[in-house]
């Protein structure tokens, strides 16, 4: 079976964001890029199933602009077989991606796909819930374990009372928590031998899916930023100020 | 045209995120309904009743709601949506989980984790871990929202009568199996309606260590929490995990214990009214947001604290 992939560029997890002076946005020139951290583990789990013989092929796909190809070439580099770029100007929603991903499997049939619970730039967590609507696939979120027997799905979900055992059959959506393995390092031989894998460009309207967004984002500012406390001499100090000052205690 | 909330809840007693999310809706200003769906949940649909400011109780009382399978209940929430102008569930990993489906089969695009009502149409929610606030507009027909419950105060959960209505269900999408939870039993309080949470970080070097702050948590009333470092580490399970892809908290009184205060943790606390430190690393993060800080070993500081909060 094939395992689809899809990745997304985002600004480097260790990279502080900084708000535009217009507030239109966050900075995004000159600022480190990197794949979102939840889609290294998607492309991780996609890879030791095929390892584990029970896929043939993992397809990496990325939805942005054109330097969104790197992300891809990451994700060759760790052992995808080959990558599929869907280039678009601007920015699109999670329900616009959902579509594009939507007309992929239905042109590239695979029986799973493997997401990221949600990317950690706009944290939204939608993409593969919707895309599972729309496929009306079986979906299991927030994963942290997964087990393949036969065509069945087995896998535990981190939800927020503990965890939550479920079963489905294949074809499926999953979408992974942080705790579901580790990602390797992709090694300099297999960097090299990511730059000749192939890689498909495509557009939107390609697949006719319109990507006009339905949020207007009106603006986007700093936090309310805290003042800086006090650094007390002992732990009587402390209880002292937690009773009498702040009254918490 | 009217809002649904959708109520969350264990089919014995509604959970306190649906009262944050009532708030939430009530600053959207229309008629409020509140959806039970879920098994044997009667008991959930009275105490829903009571709470002030609701019109009525729908409840869809069936074998398939169970265990809040996704499938099943977007596709109730699909079917009852063309009544409301809003529908609202708290951000919770079951809300997360099922409003994206009905977004998608409504075509229109959710509005996650919201920590503000502008007007019916605008919202903002944070991006990047908290580290900005995004207010945007939604020009969809309908507009599906999940509620960051830290963000509202709780309504008030007596003093209602909304009326109760029985509901039919939509059928099994026989999609997924639920096979069994395992969830973690606690008799302090829930991390994220706490009034006082105390976390360890990777300073506490080993898990029998969270031993201390349970001593202190246990005399303050307190829910016992970690960052990511120390779920990481093995030393407590993931659902103790404050920060951005865990849980979002912010009680009255926050306590740090050899936590560096990392990007992703901040943005799961920094929301908390008082912020205490204890770290041995006077240049940690943690400090920066901290109200007040004490740079020392952490394993001399919380023995010393249990004994002295009597």
């Amino acid at each position: 079976m094939k395992i689809l992939v899809p990745v997304k560029r985002v600004i480097d997890y260790n990279v502080k964001v900084r708000v535009k002076p217009d507030n239109s946005g966050v900075e995004l020139a000159n600022v480190k890029m990197a794949m979102n951290p939840f889609d290294e583990i998607a492309v991780e789990q996609a890879l030791r199933i095929k390892e584990a013989s029970h896929a043939e092929e993992v397809i990496a796909i990325s939805i942005g602009p054109q330097e969104s190809q790197d992300t891809i070439r990451t994700a060759l580099a760790m052992g995808a077989d080959r990558g599929i770029l869907v280039k678009t100007e601007h920015d699109i929603e999670p329900l616009a991606v959902a579509k594009i991903l939507k007309s992929i499997v239905e042109k590239e049939n695979p029986e799973l796909v493997i997401l990221g619970k949600q990317a950690i730039d706009d944290d939204c967590n939608q993409t593969g819930q919707m895309l599972s609507a729309f496929l009306n696939w079986p979906q299991t979120t927030f994963v942290s374990n997964l087990e393949l027997k036969d065509k069945n799905l087995l896998s535990v979900r981190e939800v927020d009372g503990g965890l939550e055992h479920m079963e489905c059959s294949l074809p499926a959506i999953v979408t992974v928590d942080l705790r579901l393995n580790e990602p390797r390092y992709a090694s300099l031989p297999n960097i090299m031998k990511a730059k000749r894998k192939p890689l498909e460009e495509i557009s939107p309207s390609d697949l006719g899916v319109d990507t006009s967004k339905r949020l207007e984002v009106l603006k986007v500012e700093d936090p309310p930023s805290r003042e800086a406390g006090m650094i007390l001499g002992s732990v009587d100090e402390l209880v002292d100020k937690l009773k009498n000052e702040a009254k918490v205690i | 045209m009217s809002i649904l909330i959708i109520a969350e809840h264990d089919n014995q007693n509604l959970s306190a995120a649906t009262l944050n999310t009532v708030t939430a809706a009530s600053e959207i200003g229309k008629e409020i309904n509140v959806l039970v769906v879920g098994h044997n949940c009667s008991n959930v649909s009275k105490q829903c009743s009571q709470i002030p400011n609701v019109k009525s109780i729908l409840e869809a009382n069936s074998e398939e709601y169970k265990n809040f399978v996704a499938e099943n209940v977007s596709k109730l929430i699909i079917d009852l949506s063309k009544d409301y102008s809003h529908i609202l569930a708290p951000s919770s990993t079951t809300g997360k989980n099922i409003m994206p489906r009905v977004a998608a089969l409504l075509d229109v695009m959710q509005i996650s984790d919201i920590i503000k009502v502008v007007d019916d149409e605008t919202f903002q929610r944070p991006i990047y871990a908290g580290n900005a606030l995004s207010t945007v507009k939604s020009n969809d027909k309908i507009k599906i929202i999940t509620v960051r419950s830290t963000a509202f105060e709780a309504s008030e959960n007596t003093g209602g009568s909304a009326e109760i209505k029985s509901i039919n269900g939509s059928g099994d999408t026989d999609l997924s199996k639920f096979l069994k939870s395992e969830l973690s039993s606690s008799e302090r309080p829930e991390l994220t309606s706490a009034k006082i949470v105390i976390s360890g970080g990777r300073g506490m070097q080993d898990g029998s260590n969270f031993g201390m702050l349970e001593k202190v948590a246990d005399k303050l009333g307190a829910a016992v929490g970690a960052s990511r470092a120390a779920v990481d580490a093995g030393f407590v399970p993931n659902d103790y995990q404050v920060g951005q892809t865990g849980k979002v908290v912010a009680p009255n009184l926050y306590i740090a214990v050899g936590i560096s205060g990392a990007i992703q943790h901040l943005a799961g606390m920094k929301d908390s009214k008082v912020i205490v430190a204890i770290n041995k690393d006077e240049d940690a993060p943690i400090f920066q947001v901290a109200d007040y800080g004490v740079v020392t070993d952490l394993f001399d500081a919380v023995p010393e604290l249990d004994s002295k909060i009597n």
